[in-house]
């Protein structure tokens, strides 16, 4: 800057310092706590050394809340929402930007009011449509009467039901979440801005669209690719409500719910040294992807506003 | 909207829409219909029949004085949110802003609460403010000599679930702001400079009037995400509770519905989230257009 103000200098550095410990306190703090024993921890206020029950703390949160199998489900979960939205919108994508159809503007339409509208405010109606995802052709069954069609054919009185429940399954914890325009409308302003020169020589070049698709256009989206798997792992990883709905099945918790049963209830034994080095656990492998790929997710967030 | 130059296909285009489409009408369009419906319905809980009851559901829902209470208090809890992830994003972003040294180190440092979930947020603060074991409530008895109890008082556990929220909150406003603060023109800060603005003044005159976009973006983001994501902030700290204090609407839709199962009343409620989100939406659009007229 252009004039010298070591007072202001030394204070805004000051005040990023208070920043990042405020901002990082929880986290100092539950390091500290997941390392004592229990006796420590509850004490008030816990003492701030650390302690050497790390490992034994990690072993009981990873026993206790049933971590294995809980953070596998997370990771397919979260895998399967980011691969499965961004392919699907990649093509959504190409199909509006590159393509001239009838149906383009209704598909269009369609699929952008979408945008804005998260799992959360339909829960209820998207949870009964996963309980039973032929729901409604079992309500066109109803609706024509086909049972006693049928039953007047074959001859006696029968009871069809079309009956296919997503519950407690990988396809319905992941497939009402990529149900989202985000990554499409994305995908779309990039195409929009990809020159019109690349896709006129490759046509000239006698192209065919799904070559054009894979040799250019791919390469060209990787950086947008990488931000948005940042984005949609993270996002998928830390679902909530969705998952508590359509899981009921321990074996398909994952792992932020599962978290659940370490938090000491009013009567437990306070293990919150426990709960903590959970907590550590299950948030590790988003924070890392964050931090690892910090420059495209930087990108990936900021970019949709413009 | 679309390309000057373009494949001619009469399949393919609608085969490459077609996941997205099968995608959004059965998890999205029709989910969205039997919600409406079921809105202007009772369901018989015996089976059979349902009956139409036009808008009885709202009128039931708009007289119901904890519905009314639950509509005050996510009002009152997303504008807190907002204010304080706002203000303390906005602060430390001038800060990292004026650094010159370290600028990665502090961007990394800062980051990456936006990778915690909230409800792994509403577990680390729960610690922290725990009645018995929180050493921040500790600090609040002893330094301030205030009564804190946020698993009996209200008022307690509504600054509880809005400090979890905010917290995580801070990162994401941060990455905006820091954005929008390098897009300003170097050159206008200078010019300010030379004329003898100060550091206060040029932030002032400066700086916030043209990060006012960024600041309106960060603003609907932050209570869409109040809104809706803090669910397993409010599951994991205080469950609606005490007494219905920190009952925000979208935990008010899952009780009811999954809970209480009034499929009437919860559906109806997930259609006045729905429109609310949808105004908001329009709103956004409209500001957005205006931006990109007076820029272009």
């Amino acid at each position: 800057m252009i004039e010298k103000t070591p007072i202001l200098d030394t204070l805004t550095y000051i005040f990023l310092i208070i920043g990042i410990l405020i901002v990082g306190f929880p986290i100092i703090y539950a390091l500290i706590a997941a390392t004592l024993p229990i006796h420590e921890v509850s004490r008030v206020p816990m003492p701030l050394i650390p302690g050497r029950e790390f490992l034994v703390n990690i072993k009981a949160a990873w026993i206790n809340g049933n971590l294995g199998t809980n953070l596998l489900n997370s990771f397919i979960m979260a895998s399967g929402i980011t691969i499965g939205k961004i392919t699907v919108s990649l093509l959504g994508a190409f199909s509006i930007v590159y393509f001239d159809y009838r149906f383009r503007t209704v598909a269009f339409v369609s699929v952008f009011c979408t945008l804005m509208l998260p799992v959360e405010v339909r829960i209820l109606p998207t949870y009964q449509m996963a309980a039973n995802i032929m729901g409604p052709f079992q309500g066109l069954w109803d609706l024509l009467h086909l049972n006693g069609i049928v039953g007047w054919i074959v001859g006696h009185d029968i009871d069809l039901r079309l009956d296919w429940s997503l519950l407690d399954s990988y396809t319905g914890l992941i497939m009402p979440l990529v149900a989202s325009a985000t990554c499409t409308f994305l995908f779309r302003q990039f195409f929009l801005t990809v020159p019109e020169e690349l896709c006129e020589a490759a046509k000239m070049d006698g192209a065919s669209a799904m070559t054009f698709f894979r040799k250019i256009l791919l390469p060209l989206s990787k950086t947008n690719i990488a931000a948005l798997v940042v984005i949609e792992f993270v996002y998928g990883w830390n679902q909530y409500l969705w998952p508590l709905l359509i899981t009921t099945n321990p074996k398909m918790m994952t792992a932020v719910i599962g978290l659940q049963n370490l938090i000491p209830a009013a009567d437990d034994l306070p293990y919150w040294n426990v709960a903590l080095a959970g907590a550590l656990i299950v948030m590790l492998p988003p924070v890392l992807v964050v931090l690892f790929m910090q420059r495209w997710f930087v990108k990936g967030l900021v970019e949709p506003e413009k | 909207m679309i390309k000057r130059s373009v494949f001619s296909s009469r399949t393919l285009p609608y085969l490459l829409i077609l996941p997205q489409i099968l995608v959004t009408l059965t998890f999205f369009y029709w989910p969205a219909l039997q919600g409406l419906m079921q809105s202007v319905m009772r369901s018989n809980p015996f089976g059979g029949r349902n009956t139409f009851i036009w808008f009885d559901n709202f009128i039931i829902l708009f007289t119901d004085p904890l519905y009314l209470k639950s509509i005050m208090t996510t009002f009152f809890f997303s504008a807190c949110v907002a204010a304080v992830s706002i203000c303390l994003g906005l602060f430390i972003a001038t800060m990292a802003n004026r650094a010159l040294k370290a600028k990665a180190v502090i961007r990394t440092m800062l980051i990456w609460p936006y990778a915690v979930a909230p409800a792994i947020s509403g577990i680390l603060w729960l610690f922290l403010l725990h009645p018995s074991y929180g050493v921040v409530s500790y600090a609040i008895k002893h330094w301030l000599g205030m009564d804190w109890n946020p698993l009996l008082r209200g008022s307690d556990a509504l600054f509880m679930v809005v400090i979890a929220s905010a917290w995580k909150e801070i990162s994401y406003n941060f990455v905006f702001f820091v954005a929008g603060m390098q897009a300003i023109p170097k050159s206008l800060i200078e010019a300010a400079a030379i004329d003898g603005a100060s550091p206060f003044r040029r932030f002032w005159t400066i700086t916030l009037p043209l990060l006012s976009p960024t600041l309106f973006f960060v603003t609907v983001m932050n209570i869409i995400y109040s809104f809706f994501d803090t669910f397993g902030v409010i599951h994991t700290m205080t469950q609606g509770g005490p007494g219905g204090a920190t009952n925000i609407l979208v935990y008010k839709v899952y009780q009811d519905g999954f809970i209480g199962l009034n499929l009437g009343a919860s559906s109806s409620q997930s259609v006045v989230l729905m429109t609310l989100i949808i105004v908001i939406t329009v709103l956004q659009f409209k500001y957005v257009e205006k931006k990109v007229q007076y820029t272009g």
